[in-house]
């Protein structure tokens, strides 16, 4: 078998195993409380009836090895079960709101990737000169705020002092491209906008990494434009680090996305969960927490195999 | 005599001011936590009497703000120091150990951080009631992973060492060579990343309080207090900016120390975990 596909099937067969471990991890998450969990759903004043209800119907009286079965075996067949407050089915309420997830970060990640990426080219076409100074000096500022500081942020200048867009993004199913690509530019400004920093300077840090390459000093010697050497010698050999560096990025907007959603009050998976942690909503939060994880997974391992794909020293290990 | 360099010197000013005003909450605000002013109305603007105005129940802001920042250097500090003693205790016993011990914690760590933090700690926080020890446990074990995988690579250098080889030759137990060969010498990058621990901790509570998970009314930390004022937000009331500004200007001031001190220590460091 070629090494490449072996180290391919390694990764995946590894995020599968990875996969099944977190959700033990999850479901053990929400073994945690010492007690009973019938009692912490309903309260001190729950009837002892009630009690033996929700007992019934969340299957609590089976021990937990039987519940995690059952509930992975439900999984695996596309049934997440159903929610405790409103008895409806998550499978159904989770669809619209991952479309509408996606959709978000999806956006969030075409602007941010190139921009992010020539920013970093820039930066080390001019380093240590004021361009340079500039982008890092504001990357280093945007790091250190979390999201929803951006968030309330960008919608005071945005939408209170001037009003360009509206401080609420709602959208439905029935509005056209246009309309919803409106509404959602706020948030998607701020998810770009806490992602771009650490993506930049990793890029900056892997092309000045190969800068210092011989290759590198033969084409300067050969009298290249500085812009030339980075784009067709320096970047295309910084490609590895550079794409793990935007995959791990991508995974962080999975974070990012929970609490953007709630400061924009936008009907995602985000705001789904957060709702349902609240409301203790246990199946909820356990299929909205192994879809988040699935997630940040599978961008972890795709991570993973382009680097094996993209770089020739992996392509051929020794 | 060491120069410090400006940005540094700005860094500790403003983190010294803010462990200052946290730690004499008590003398600094001019009015009780959750005292209602008589007379002061909802979302009044800064004025003599109130320096920051006035919040969603007629509340002084900058006594919330001052009580805030005690709440959330509180749990902070607390949370930065079980991630220390865990992830630093585990990381240097699997080190020494190494075998199975280390095997087992390793794919432990990994497992654990192959799902974002954020993420875990909703799951966790559906069961357990939100209250201080609860979160500061939840938070600090979280981020123990990661000072858990520093203290480790430190370690596993520092173990191959001839001075651990000649303590290990002269008969003394894991629990010297632990604290007495390997803290010593590991202590400068571990010292270094506590600014980034710290940060991210602050970060964290600040956002599972702003999403109502975290530290519960009638006590507030600063992003509770964001949460709580985020409605005068559209009629032009710049409340709640005043307690995300904070939070900005403590990340910030943080990481110009740490970021001083990760580079006086670059040399010393086995790695820096994000």
């Amino acid at each position: 078998m070629h090494p490449v596909v072996r180290l391919v099937g390694q990764r995946l067969g590894i995020g599968l195993l990875l996969l099944l471990a977190v959700s033990v991890l999850i479901f053990v998450g929400t073994e945690l409380l010492p007690g009973d969990v019938a009692q912490a759903i309903l309260g001190q004043s729950a009837t002892q009836v009630s009690l033996a209800n929700l007992r019934e119907q969340m299957g609590l009286n089976d021990p937990a090895y039987v519940r995690y079965f059952r509930w992975l075996f439900g999984v695996l067949h596309g049934d997440l079960g159903t929610a405790l407050t409103n008895g409806a089915n998550i499978r159904s309420e989770i669809a619209d709101r991952l479309a509408n997830t996606l959709f978000l970060a999806f956006w969030a990640a075409i602007i941010a990737v190139p921009l992010a990426i020539s920013l970093g080219l820039i930066a080390v076409r001019f380093r240590n000169r004021w361009p340079d100074k500039l982008i890092s000096g504001v990357t280093l500022a945007t790091i250190s705020l979390p999201e929803f500081v951006a968030g309330y942020i960008l919608m005071f200048l945005l939408t209170v002092k001037f009003r360009v867009f509206s401080p609420i993004s709602t959208i439905f199913p029935g509005m056209s491209l246009g309309d919803k690509l409106y509404a959602i530019a706020l948030p998607v400004a701020v998810l770009v906008l806490v992602v771009l920093a650490h993506m930049m300077r990793m890029t900056r840090a892997a092309i000045l990494n190969v800068m210092q390459s011989a290759y590198i000093e033969t084409a300067e010697l050969k009298g290249l434009r500085p812009f030339t050497i980075i784009a067709r010698h320096a970047f295309p050999n910084a490609v590895a680090p550079v794409v793990n560096v935007v995959m791990l990025n991508l995974a962080y907007l999975v974070v990012g996305v929970v609490v953007v959603e709630v400061v924009f009050v936008y009907p995602g998976m985000g705001q789904y969960l957060v709702d349902h942690v609240a409301k203790r909503d246990i199946p909820v939060v356990q299929a909205c927490g192994l879809i988040f994880a699935a997630v940040y997974i599978g961008l972890n391992i795709l991570a993973d195999v382009i680097s094996i794909l993209a770089n020739p020293r992996l392509r051929h290990p020794k | 005599m060491m120069r410090i360099p400006v940005s540094a010197l700005i860094g500790l000013f403003l983190t010294g001011a803010f462990f200052f005003v946290a730690i004499f909450a008590q003398w600094v605000a001019p009015y009780g936590m959750s005292e209602i002013v008589p007379g002061a109305d909802a979302w009044m603007p800064p004025s003599r009497e109130f320096w920051l105005g006035t919040d969603t129940l007629g509340r002084d802001l900058f006594s919330r703000m001052v009580y805030g920042a005690q709440i959330t250097i509180f749990v902070a500090t607390a949370a930065t120091c079980v991630s220390f003693l865990t992830g630093s205790v585990l990381g240097f016993s699997a080190a020494v150990i190494g075998g199975r011990y280390d095997q087992i914690l390793s794919r432990l760590v990994d497992l654990f951080m192959s799902i974002p933090s954020l993420i875990m700690a909703l799951v966790v926080l559906s069961v357990l009631p939100a209250t201080l020890p609860i979160l500061i446990l939840v938070i600090g074990l979280l981020d123990s992973t990661r000072v858990f995988r520093l203290a480790r690579a430190v370690a596993v250098d520092i173990t191959v060492m001839d001075y651990v080889e000649a303590a290990r030759l002269r008969g003394e137990g894991t629990r010297w060579i632990i604290f007495r060969e390997i803290l010593p010498n590991a202590l400068s990058p571990l010292v270094a990343e506590l600014g980034l621990r710290f940060i991210f901790a602050v970060l964290f509570i600040s956002t599972l309080s702003f999403l109502g998970l975290g530290v519960q009314p009638p006590m507030a930390d600063w992003g509770g207090i964001v949460k709580e004022n985020k409605e005068g937000l559209v009629y032009g009331v710049s409340a709640s900016l005043v307690p995300a500004v904070a939070i900005a200007i403590l990340a910030i001031s943080v990481n110009l120390v740490a970021d001083w001190v990760l580079n006086r220590t670059t040399s010393l460091k086995g790695g820096r975990g994000a």
